[in-house]
């Protein structure tokens, strides 16, 4: 299918004025394949076509499932196992510091269908001993308002389940449903999703931990500096940020700084280095 | 480099199987059925066995537990594949000694991913 150089660049222009988001000239070969579906569902011939009926009043709900499209969603269970090992130990050293409040607030900012919060609160309900009388509070937010829907259900394909997941972890906390999986009620409870985008205003409260992984990539320099703007104004000053493994804060802000031992992690950089940067 | 053992009845799916592993560096024997396994584990250990759960003569169920009997110092990991997505079969297989599952057809990634899984082996998603 071959699509007008003009229609790309529409697709593209609209997806980072309704998300901040771009789709770089090297990856316009996704919107075809991305599109596909809702051509096919509302009988659709080409791109080229969509892009005209986007035009048109009284397309709202054809230009909402269009962005939805667009985005990148792709996340699975544990997602970089070395990091997630790291991320356990930063927890612990967090939690030396919150012995007094016996609290941790965790943030997935861009969550997409979940997995990664789930992930975290399976670690937490399977060493349920260590943390019997804290209070984990775990937030997933994302722009896509189809991916918090699937996030709030916690159902997974077998594809999804396999991806990442331990076979163990899955007959513990999952319940198998027909062709599918879906996550313990217990866990489900345990986290909140909301649909927001990390450029606009963060959530309320101040987070322990903020989750940033294979976001940013998807900014321009501008809207990356806007987002780790807005996630310094919700961090604890010894809390932790993560980023995906190819993401820095470097030349995006001055408000974090690295920190030695761990992979792309991160701290405000207000005060002298915390507790957390001891962890190797 | 490490070996890796398919076990399964299908030339087409051993074929297909030994050609991912390959491309995954792994050097790759074949077995037709649970009993040529253990044959093979006679002579040599590999790190990981691919397991086909339906087989002719002896099935995964019977292979892994004659695997138990041979009691070996260094058991090679378990991935045992399956077409049923249920529940109970996986959990029997995990409880008989299967350290991972995968799903027929799988894919080059998620093989590797199952193969990751299997030699962490700790059930937290944690690397060992």
């Amino acid at each position: 299918m071959h699509v007008n150089p003009a229609s790309l660049n529409m697709l593209s222009s609209l997806l980072e004025a309704r998300t901040g988001q771009r789709l770089s000239t090297g990856r316009h070969w996704r919107i075809e394949m991305a599109l596909k579906p809702i051509l096919k569902a509302r009988g659709i011939a080409s791109c080229d076509e969509l892009v005209a009926r986007l035009a048109e009043p009284g397309s709202a709900a054809l230009c909402n499932e269009t962005i939805d499209a667009l985005l990148n969603n792709e996340t699975y269970f544990f997602r970089d196992s070395e990091a997630f090992a790291d991320l356990f130990k930063v927890i612990e050293n967090i939690a030396v510091n919150r012995q007094g409040t016996k609290r941790i607030r965790i943030w997935s900012a861009g969550c997409s269908t979940g997995q990664e919060i789930y992930s975290l609160a399976m670690h937490f309900c399977d060493n349920a001993a260590q943390w019997r009388g804290w209070s984990i509070e775990l937030l997933g937010t994302d722009v896509s308002r189809t991916a918090i829907n699937r996030a709030r259900i916690g159902d997974y394909s077998q594809f999804e389940i396999q991806r990442g997941l331990p076979a163990r972890l899955m007959l513990r906390w999952f319940e198998q449903s027909g062709s599918h999986w879906r996550i313990d009620e217990s866990l489900r409870k345990m986290v909140r999703f909301r649909c927001q985008n990390v450029l606009d205003v963060p959530p309320p409260g101040q987070f322990d931990l903020v989750l940033c992984r294979n976001v940013l990539l998807y900014f321009p320099a501008a809207n990356r500096s806007s987002a780790l703007q807005n996630i310094s104004t919700v961090m604890a000053p010894d809390g932790g940020l993560i980023l995906g493994a190819g993401e820095t804060v470097l030349g995006y802000t001055d408000r974090f700084r690295v920190l030695p031992g761990v992979r792309s992690l991160y701290q405000l950089a207000l005060s002298e280095p915390q507790q957390i940067s001891s962890v190797a | 480099m490490k070996k890796c053992l398919v076990v399964d009845d299908s030339k087409v799916i051993r074929k297909v199987a030994c050609h991912m592993l390959e491309t995954l560096d792994f050097s790759v024997e074949e077995a037709g059925d649970g009993s040529e396994a253990i044959e093979f584990l006679k002579h040599d250990i590999p790190d990981v066995i691919l397991l086909d759960w339906n087989m002719p003569v002896m099935d995964g169920m019977e292979f892994l537990h004659a695997l138990k009997a041979l009691a070996l110092d260094n058991r090679p990991k378990i991935i045992f594949c399956t077409t049923e997505n249920d529940a109970d079969q996986i959990r029997r297989a995990m409880d008989a000694g299967a350290d991972e599952y995968i799903m027929k057809p799988f894919d080059r990634e998620t093989l590797l991913s199952k193969i990751e899984l299997a030699q962490n082996g700790v059930d937290s998603g944690q690397p060992a």
